[in-house]
């Protein structure tokens, strides 16, 4: 590989997932957090940096008072939504090059049964409060309202249908019957999708992804020195983040079928030194089926507007040109802010995929998106020993 | 559940005080940068062209044309859910900015981007307006 990858992830960690959990927020951080640190053969004590995911994440004192971490170096947030755990392995590696850390915890976890729904939580975000003070006072609550009319433009603009979002439902569900830690466990059809009750149109029930209990945590190290530690070396080649034009209210969005995915995912890929055919396995952020298909296009997998043609034809199977979400997603696993996409990537260049391992995956990629559009992506490839 | 309007009320407080209080009177009122005339909506601190902070606002004609929408069938706040189901529509104003609006007419038949609409406001129990537009 010419590219001399900067960092690398040597520890995964992942809860069950549920719904109704009486576990709280903070003790599926930690428990997902000790899950990735003995998967990366340390201890609590070689942690000496935090960035925790989420705004409702705890402070990374939690983690030194929980953890017994005597010296912890550095700490910060990336708060991007969904596209913050990426966010933070990009400043995880940045920290690690500069010589500030060794090895960086990403914890995340969340218990959103026992808290209010997605619709209410979004309006106690200060990175939302254009939203609230002008949109929410009219009805529009929730990100599927919110998302609605950037996948309403794309269908009038390109002719992308429902049908077409059923297909990233159903190719995303069937990769999640393959996944004992998924929450959704019966097989869907595109009549199924179809005939599931309209949410906010076009998003019908099965538009929408989960709302779900668990944590997720990942350890990244220096690439150097993940030579040496327990499992096989996932290497980041590649990995930016990218923040749309009008990020804080999509109303006002130039270009409303366009996220902050199309400013990073060039960047990130000519960092990589990769091209799209040497992409085996993409785990992309599907909050909503039309996200897919959109940063689909947005990474320059097709032109602008093809993305409705690309996913047709089981495309995002495992059997396809572009097994996509092979753990089953935020739409059929389970929502854990994105992270559960970060550990599967790992886990499939690990060959550690299970049932739903693509056949010698050595370069995937994973992406996240959140907060009315702000993009991540890293790329990573299967390490050296 | 009572039949009071307790829909989420906007702050109305620093800048977007003058946007809301000219709801009240039934005017869409849009920030207007003296530095370098420019419109922007929703209001900001600075001028993202001139970095002033210097600006007025414009009563906009209310004219604009459909550029997208979402008819919302599930129920995400009991203040609405007598409402459903309801048009959220994107609309671009004839003044060169998008505004978010109530399609007055519940569930818009045959919409298409493009179409044109009118403003109106709405009074809320809260005394400012809901934005509301209608196909002319």
């Amino acid at each position: 590989m010419k590219v001399r990858p900067k960092g690398s992830v040597t520890g995964i960690g992942e809860t069950a997932y549920s719904r109704g959990s009486q576990i709280s927020s903070l003790e599926y951080q930690l428990q997902a957090s000790l899950m990735a640190i003995a998967d990366a053969g340390l201890s609590p004590k070689d942690i000496d940096g935090v960035i925790p995911i989420g705004l409702t994440g705890a402070p990374a004192e939690e983690f030194i008072t929980n953890l017994g971490i005597e010296d912890l170096r550095y700490s910060a947030l990336t708060p991007m939504g969904g596209a913050s755990g990426i966010a933070a392995i990009q400043t995880a590696m940045a920290v690690i090059e500069a010589g500030i850390c060794k090895h960086v915890l990403i914890p995340s976890g969340r218990n959103v049964s026992s808290g209010a729904s997605a619709g209410v939580r979004i309006h106690q975000m200060p990175q939302f409060h254009y939203i609230t003070e002008y949109e929410y006072p009219l009805g529009a609550i929730a990100p599927a309202q919110l998302y609605a009319p950037m996948a309403r433009r794309h269908m009038e603009l390109y002719g992308t249908t429902s049908r077409q979002l059923a297909e990233v439902a159903v190719a995303v569900r069937t990769h999640a019957l393959l996944n004992d830690n998924a929450l959704m466990t019966k097989p869907m059809t595109i009549a199924d999708h179809q005939a599931s009750r309209m949410i906010s149109d076009p998003f019908r029930l099965f538009d929408c992804s989960l709302e779900s209990d668990g944590g997720a945590a990942l350890i990244v190290s220096a690439a150097d020195r993940a030579r040496d530690m327990r499992t096989h070396p996932v290497d980041v080649l590649g990995i930016a983040e990218g923040h749309p034009d009008s990020p804080s209210a999509i109303t006002h969005r130039p270009d409303m079928t366009r996220l902050g995915l199309a400013k990073a995912a060039p960047v990130a890929f000519e960092m990589a030194g990769v091209s799209h055919a040497d992409i085996d396995v993409a785990e992309i952020y599907d909050c909503f089926t039309w996200v897919v298909l959109c940063q689909i296009e947005d990474m320059g997998f097709c032109a602008k507007g093809e993305g409705g043609a690309f996913v047709e034809n089981g495309r995002l199977s495992l059997q396809g040109s572009l097994p996509t979400n092979t753990h089953g997603g935020l739409l059929s696993q389970a929502h854990m802010l994105g992270m559960n996409h970060i550990v599967e990537l790992v886990r499939q260049l690990r060959h550690e995929g299970g049932k739903a391992q693509v056949k010698d995956a050595t370069t995937g990629l994973v992406t996240g998106y959140g907060d009315l559009g702000d993009g991540a992506i890293a790329i990573m490839s299967r390490g050296m020993r | 559940m009572t039949m009071n309007d307790s829909k989420p009320t906007p702050s109305a407080d620093g800048l977007s005080a003058p946007y809301w209080e000219a709801t009240a009177r039934g005017e869409l009122s849009i920030q207007h940068c003296t530095g370098c005339d420019n419109l922007r909506h929703y209001p900001s601190v600075l001028c993202p062209h001139c970095y002033s902070s210097d600006h007025d606002w414009i009563i906009a004609s209310g004219r604009g044309q459909l550029h997208s929408w979402t008819v919302t069938h599930h129920s995400f706040h009991p203040a609405f859910s007598a409402l459903l189901p309801y048009t959220l529509v994107t609309v671009d104003l004839e003044e060169g900015v998008r505004a978010l609006g109530l399609l007055g007419d519940g569930v818009g038949q045959n919409l298409k981007p493009g179409m044109p609409l009118q403003a109106r406001f709405q009074t809320r129990s809260d005394g400012f307006g809901d934005l509301i537009f209608d196909i002319c």
